[in-house]
């Protein structure tokens, strides 16, 4: 395979290991129609990690020595060389907060594309469309790149990640980064131990329906007896009610559980922007006219106080006719 | 070291410039698909300021008031002619002068083209100690402007910033979101941040006297010719991406519809298979 075109995915690592969306990039790459090679770039990483990228696709490794933590300027500067010094053909980004700033300046410093938030990605022969919600999701637009490397950052949980067999081949890289002119002061973890929405299997999700902050426990209830996670909308994190990892919608996570469920949300473009591909929505609101009923696959309309319990109730007893 | 096309800003600190970068945009709660056609129905669309331009505004405007007495806010945005509009109500909530770059030639711009000509009039502005822009603009949210100007004007990009803490000593220090939760970095200055909105920000209504004011204020139109160069590196043939085809998504979902807590059952064994 000579001639064949490299396709890089930028791996983020984080004190719990690889991001998952950087594995669903590679699981990605791997099936675009093209004579294609995938690559991993990462910053630093120990054998385990490597072992990870090998497993989830990566058939070549580029692990990058001599960088500490990552920086804005320091990665930009980094990235920029490697690009080019190899030249592939394509290189992908999660769109995460990492991602979002990274792609952009490393794009502007080379003069090359980018499309930003992808959800979706194909080949038309050398070219890669990127496919990408505009306007708060109201339409959908597929997008080129006129310059090589082609760039895009795409959205995490929209492609799964899949294992592979086969070693990666790994070239280390030694680089002399320069020093970064920023300093992170302090770093504030999202407060308490908030399972995270975007892994979950199962979100449920609570608005301004919620008049007290003590009524998010009865989510937590359900959550806990469908084994799902509990998110909400963006007034309920200014209310400080939830921490601002939970948030679904443009300004907050884009999810794509197997199940979302609504509870008193309205259904703005902007938190609708967070769930579209959802595979099933239920939205449960007393108002049958709530826009979060258009894109809802079960639509139960009346009161939360008396539905939730319910829902909690009925479970229960599934539960225990199943025992 | 790479090397950009426009240099760094000179590190003028005071009788300097904050400058926003904002943008006029449908407002995209209002945006109707037409059925038949399935394109975007414009007409009778309210346009707005982005809301998060509008939060960097304040921002600026309360930098300039509280940190840096004798510095210029500055509104920028490059759009069609109507986007003075929410240029003077920038001037009304407080800005001290605005620039509306406008130009047949700097249409259907992509973020690459959009970035470059931001930057071409911010190097035309002169001394910057800030540049702020919203974290994304409702129409296209690709969040890219922010670190893509500041990348090719030399400048350090903070991004996602709810509140600035502190700024003296030539160093700006900033509270901002990061996947986990958030962080406080600094950075020397002039830098350019790009603005979350925070929850306690309510965008204050300008009255009539602040409007009057506005019109007395400046408000200039810059075309091609004020920022010099070819036609090519603006605009449709500046950008580095180009759009195949746009269509509309198909997110109307079946809608089984259940009433009351009778339809919890319903519910429930519908479900069934997923949970
Ligand atoms: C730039 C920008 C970015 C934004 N980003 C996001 C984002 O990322 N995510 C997001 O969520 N929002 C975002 N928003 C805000 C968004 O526009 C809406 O304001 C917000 O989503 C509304 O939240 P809500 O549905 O919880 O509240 P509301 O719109 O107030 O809806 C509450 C719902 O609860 C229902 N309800 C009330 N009582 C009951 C009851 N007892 N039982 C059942 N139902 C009940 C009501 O009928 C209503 O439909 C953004 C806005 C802007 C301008
Ligand atoms: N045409 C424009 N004029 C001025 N500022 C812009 C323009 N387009 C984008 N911006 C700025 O860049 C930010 C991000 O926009 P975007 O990358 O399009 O999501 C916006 O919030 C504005 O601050």
């Amino acid at each position: 395979m000579t001639d064949a075109k490299e396709i890089w995915v930028f791996v983020e690592l984080t004190s719990a290991g690889i991001r998952q969306v950087s594995l669903q990039l590679l699981a990605k790459a791997r099936a675009l129609e093209i004579n294609n090679r995938v690559a991993a770039l990462v910053p630093g990483g120990n054998e385990d990690v490597l072992k990870e990228l090998s497993k989830h696709g990566a058939e070549k490794i580029y692990v990058v020595e001599g960088l500490d933590g990552y920086k804005l300027d320091t990665y930009t500067e980094v990235i920029a060389e490697c690009i080019k010094k190899y030249n592939p053909h394509i290189v992908l980004f999660g769109a995460t907060h990492i991602g979002r700033e990274l792609a952009p300046s490393v794009a502007s410093s080379l003069r090359l594309g980018l499309t930003a938030d992808c959800t979706d990605l194909s080949m038309q022969v050398d070219n890669l469309i990127q496919t990408r919600p505009a306007f708060g999701g109201n339409i959908i637009a597929d997008i080129s790149c006129k310059t090589f490397p082609q760039m895009a950052t795409v959205r995490p949980n929209v492609f799964s990640a899949k294992e592979f067999d086969g070693e990666a081949e790994i070239i280390r890289e030694k680089v002399n980064a320069p020093k970064s002119i920023f300093e992170v002061i302090e770093e504030i973890k999202a407060q308490g131990e908030h399972r995270s929405i975007e892994d979950a299997r199962i979100v449920i999700s609570g608005g301004r329906g919620l008049k007290r902050k003590e009524d998010f426990e009865m989510l937590e209830m359900l959550a806990s007896s469908l084994g799902g996670a509990v998110g909400c909308s963006r007034p309920i994190v200014e209310k400080g009610w939830m921490p601002k990892s939970a948030q679904v919608g443009q300004s907050g996570k884009t999810i794509s559980p197997d199940l979302y469920i609504a509870i008193g949300v309205s259904g703005s473009v902007q938190h609708q922007a967070g769930i579209k591909s959802a595979k099933k929505i239920v939205a449960i609101n007393s108002d049958p006219n709530a826009p979060i009923f258009d894109i809802a696959d079960y639509a139960l309309v009346g009161d939360l106080y008396e539905i939730v319990p319910a829902m909690i109730e009925e479970l229960k007893g599934e539960k225990n006719d199943r025992a | 070291m790479l090397q950009n096309p426009i240099e760094h800003l000179s590190v003028e600190q005071k009788n300097s410039k904050i400058i926003v970068c904002i943008k006029q945009v449908p407002d995209t709660q209002e945006i109707k698909i037409d059925p038949e056609t399935g394109t975007l129905i414009r007409e009778g669309v309210p346009s707005i300021l982005n809301p998060f331009d509008e939060y960097a505004l304040n921002l600026a405007i309360e930098i300039r008031d509280r940190f840096r007495n004798n510095s210029e806010v500055v509104a920028l945005s490059m759009g069609p002619s109507q986007a003075a509009e929410a240029l003077r109500k920038c001037l009304a909530i407080g800005a001290d002068s605005a620039i509306l770059l406008s130009d047949r030639a700097f249409a259907g711009a992509d973020t690459y083209a959009t970035s470059y000509t931001l930057a071409k009039a911010i190097k035309k502005l002169g001394p910057a100690s800030l540049i702020l822009c919203g974290y994304e603009a409702l129409d296209g949210n690709t969040a890219q402007v922010g670190p893509e100007t500041a990348r090719l004007l030399g400048l350090p990009a903070i991004c996602y910033v709810e509140r600035v803490e502190a700024l003296d000593g030539g160093e700006i220090t900033c509270k901002r979101e990061s996947e986990e939760g958030y962080e406080l970095l600094k950075s020397p200055v002039p830098a350019l941040i790009t603005c979350m909105t925070t929850s306690s920000f309510e965008p204050k209504l300008p009255g009539v006297r602040e409007i009057m004011a506005a019109r007395r204020k400046k408000l200039e139109v810059w075309s091609l010719e004020d920022l010099g160069g070819s036609k090519d590196e603006y605009g449709l043939r500046g950008s580095l991406t180009r759009v195949t085809k746009t269509y509309t998504p198909d997110i109307k979902r079946k809608g089984v519809r259940f009433e009351g807590k009778e339809g919890v059952k319903e519910l429930i064994s519908a479900l069934r298979g997923i949970i």
